[in-house]
């Protein structure tokens, strides 16, 4: 598909030629995930978390679709229900754990390849389609969890519903008509179970959708790699399969292994006691707290506490609630500009002696602490911690990285793929940096 | 452009950050935190382990027959069951003409009507009867608990943050408020004279509030009669009324950890054949 070296999809028999013929689908899937797709030769184990996180909504998809058999979205019968698939239904209690923690380790495989990608500069020219496609799935993934997380109708379900869809009510004049609409009623009730379950079954589809077009934009230009550092002939690729799929397969057996051993003995290690206490309007829990993956966002919602205002006259610009939403939804929304933030010809991290200083010791640890005090208390500590956390957070995206990205220095890039792994310099003339994709086969 | 523009927002939102810091920092110099009783004295739950721990932990069925026993003579009286169906006993090790008596024989009957009347009637118990609830609804059980709502057991052990050890801490917890000391030697009424347990409430630190509604369920040794001949110590029956509350938490803990073992060795043999054919296929390749 993308180099004119890939090679050509060749019926083994004649059914398959027959096929070919009259629709190329075989023809598809060889140039999408087989021999036809030339890949850089040196993709290190980053680069599996792709096809894990593919996996990973298979697995939600499968699980899910046989949940939905025994579910009842009901305010009076959901929670009894997934009692009744855990103890009454055939291996219920396995497709429950699974799915619980599926969503976990979907979670954990796309945040490893969202790091991927900011560390390797994945998101910079010709990518940054891949990207902003890549957050869409990511805003997706985060609705479709909230919306999940809610179906069991406990009280971090009743609570989380109640507090999320009170961030709308901090929109001035429209935010609580809005509110009301988006929840058919004042509170989480029945009308907002049921579309609730309705979209929480619908947007895995759409979350398939996006990734086709994620996956036909990264055939365009073909995939990055750890140096950054475009392809220049036939000696820098190897064929998807059979060498990545096969290193994919090894990647697999860990990704299971892991989420086999969390699923099968430790499956509410990542869950909130709280959630196995009926939904109750009447009695809010001691904290509300969001699923794990959501706690660097609770973060930040929680860390603004002072209102924009004019100082001496009491005329509030933008309240400490507004200003703590817009932040929330920005510091993902922000990800969509990042190609044109980071302005540095060099795509990777390694060769980027500034960069990857803010990188491991700024935007990890500043991530790091957010996760850890979005689950605590309102204490002074962690209220200062998250304003810390936040603070550099929006200052690496939107300050730290333009600035750098004009100052650094990078370190010398190798001429080539090749070079870069064997060690010597290319046999044959090195084709010209082209930013764009080269000639389609 | 796009610079310029994320360059103020990010001045803006760091900035109002970096403010909000500042009057955090102020205002905790100002008015520092007040300690709380519940902040101070809150125990957490005692360390206990069980035999159904860890991932080769199977479930001691004696035990939880002993828990049932204690179960049904000293929580039923008060705490629902309603996840749990008579017919499910047959995992504690019961037959079925003993799943059968126990139904028959259990306190609360099931609610029904008449046939051929339709006045509210009751009936005993069958296997495929869940355990019927002590209160009628809501509204009769606060009238009778004064005002507290005894809440129904099935799930509690995941309910609530270190379940089984928090039953068990819970029902060993209580103690003389007056002249309380914790761990660290301070005493609970010199430090807070105003925590002194309100009237209708028992103090118990293993409790979030420290004052609990409950009244001491398990106050003396030999309050059941295990029919094992264990020494129904109060540490054991509240063991063995934690240890089943955990089965009925989660009744497929069994099942659970050997299907686990089973896809762990599955996958272990696939991660090794796939490790392997990734070092074949590479053979020869640099990369």
């Amino acid at each position: 598909m993308s180099f004119p070296w890939a090679q050509q999809y060749k019926p083994q028999s004649t059914v398959m030629q027959w096929v070919d013929e009259r629709l190329p689908l075989p023809r598809l899937v060889y140039n999408a995930v087989g021999a036809g797709y030339p890949v850089p030769r040196n993709l290190n184990y980053f680069w599996n978390f792709g096809v894990l996180a593919g996996v990973a909504l298979v697995i939600q998809i499968v699980t899910g679709i046989v949940l939905a058999m025994h579910y009842y979205a009901s305010i009076d019968g959901a929670f009894n229900s997934v009692e009744h698939i855990m103890r009454d239904v055939n291996a219920g209690w396995f497709l429950r754990y699974a799915h619980m923690n599926g969503a976990s380790f979907f979670f954990i495989v796309v945040y490893i390849h969202i790091f991927r990608g900011l560390f390797y500069g994945s998101y910079k020219a010709p990518r940054e389609m891949i990207w902003l496609l890549g957050v869409t799935i990511f805003l997706l993934m985060m609705a479709t969890a909230f919306m999940g997380y809610v179906l069991p109708w406990g009280q971090m379900s009743f609570w989380g519903a109640q507090v999320i869809t009170g961030f709308f009510s901090a929109i001035p004049l429209v935010g609580e008509p809005l509110r009301q609409w988006l929840l058919g009623g004042f509170a989480p009730d029945q009308a907002a179970l049921n579309r609730f379950f309705s979209l929480h079954y619908l947007m895995p589809f759409v979350i398939a959708g996006v990734i086709i077009l994620h996956v036909w934009a990264l055939h365009i230009p073909g995939s990055s790699n750890p140096t950054g550092v475009s392809v220049k002939g036939e000696q820098d690729t190897v064929p998807f399969h059979p060498y990545y799929t096969a290193k994919d397969g090894f990647g697999l057996g860990i990704f299971l292994i892991a989420f086999v051993v969390v699923t099968f003995f430790a499956p509410n290690l990542l869950g909130h006691p709280d959630n196995y206490i009926p939904a109750n309007p009447l009695s809010t829990p001691a904290h509300i707290v969001p699923e794990w993956y959501f706690l660097p966002f609770y973060a930040i919602l929680k860390a603004f506490t002072v209102d924009f205002a004019i100082p001496f006259t009491g005329i509030i610009l933008v309240p400490a609630k507004l200003m703590g939403v817009l932040a929330m939804f920005g510091s993902i929304l922000l990800l969509f500009f990042l190609p044109w933030l980071d302005t540095s010809p060099v795509r990777s991290g390694h060769y980027r002696p500034l960069f990857r200083k803010f990188f491991w010791f700024g935007l990890i640890p500043c991530l790091v602490v957010l996760t850890y005090v979005g689950a605590q208390p309102p204490y002074t500590q962690w209220v200062v911690l998250s304003q810390l956390g936040a603070a550099y957070y929006f200052a690496h995206f939107l300050i730290i990285l333009p600035i750098i990205s004009r100052i650094e220095r990078p370190l010398p890039l190798p001429n080539s793929i090749t070079e870069a792994v064997t060690g010597k310099p290319l046999q044959t003339e090195a084709v010209a940096e082209t930013p764009l994709r080269p000639a389609v086969a | 452009m796009v610079r310029l523009v994320a360059f103020l927002v990010g001045v803006f939102f760091s900035g109002m950050l970096l403010l909000g810091l500042g009057d955090t920092v102020i205002t905790a110099i100002k008015e520092p935190a007040v300690p709380t009783a519940e902040h101070d004295f809150y125990e957490k739950p005692l360390a206990v382990s069980f035999a159904h721990d860890g991932p080769l932990g199977k479930f001691d069925r004696g035990q939880l027959q002993r828990g049932l026993k204690v179960y049904s003579e000293v929580c039923a009286a008060c705490h629902g069951l309603s996840l749990v169906s008579f017919r499910n006993f047959a995992d504690l090790g019961y037959s079925e003409d003993e799943v059968k008596a126990i139904a028959k024989g259990w306190k609360t009957e099931v609610p029904t009507i008449n046939p051929e009347t339709g006045e509210p009637a009751t009936r005993p118990a069958i296997p495929a009867d869940r355990i019927p609830s002590p209160f009628a609804n809501e509204v009769a059980a606060r009238a009778a608990n004064n005002n507290a709502l005894p809440p129904d057991l099935s799930l509690i052990t995941k309910a609530r943050a270190d379940g089984p050890a928090y039953v068990y801490s819970l029902l060993l917890g209580y103690r003389e408020q007056v002249g309380y000391k914790n761990a660290e030697g301070k005493e609970l009424l010199k430090e807070f004279p105003e925590a002194a347990t309100p009237p209708g409430l028992n103090f118990n630190p293993w409790f979030a509030t420290l004052n609990i509604a409950m009244a001491q369920p398990i106050s003396a040794d030999d309050q059941v009669t295990y029919d094992d001949g264990t020494k129904a110590t109060q540490e054991q029956m509240a063991k063995d009324v934690s240890a089943f509350l955990t089965w009925t938490a989660e009744p497929k803990l069994e099942n659970r950890k050997s299907a686990g073992w089973a896809a762990l060795g599955f996958l272990i043999i696939f991660t090794g054949l796939a490790w392997m054919s990734y070092k074949t296929i590479w053979a020869g390749k640099k990369h």
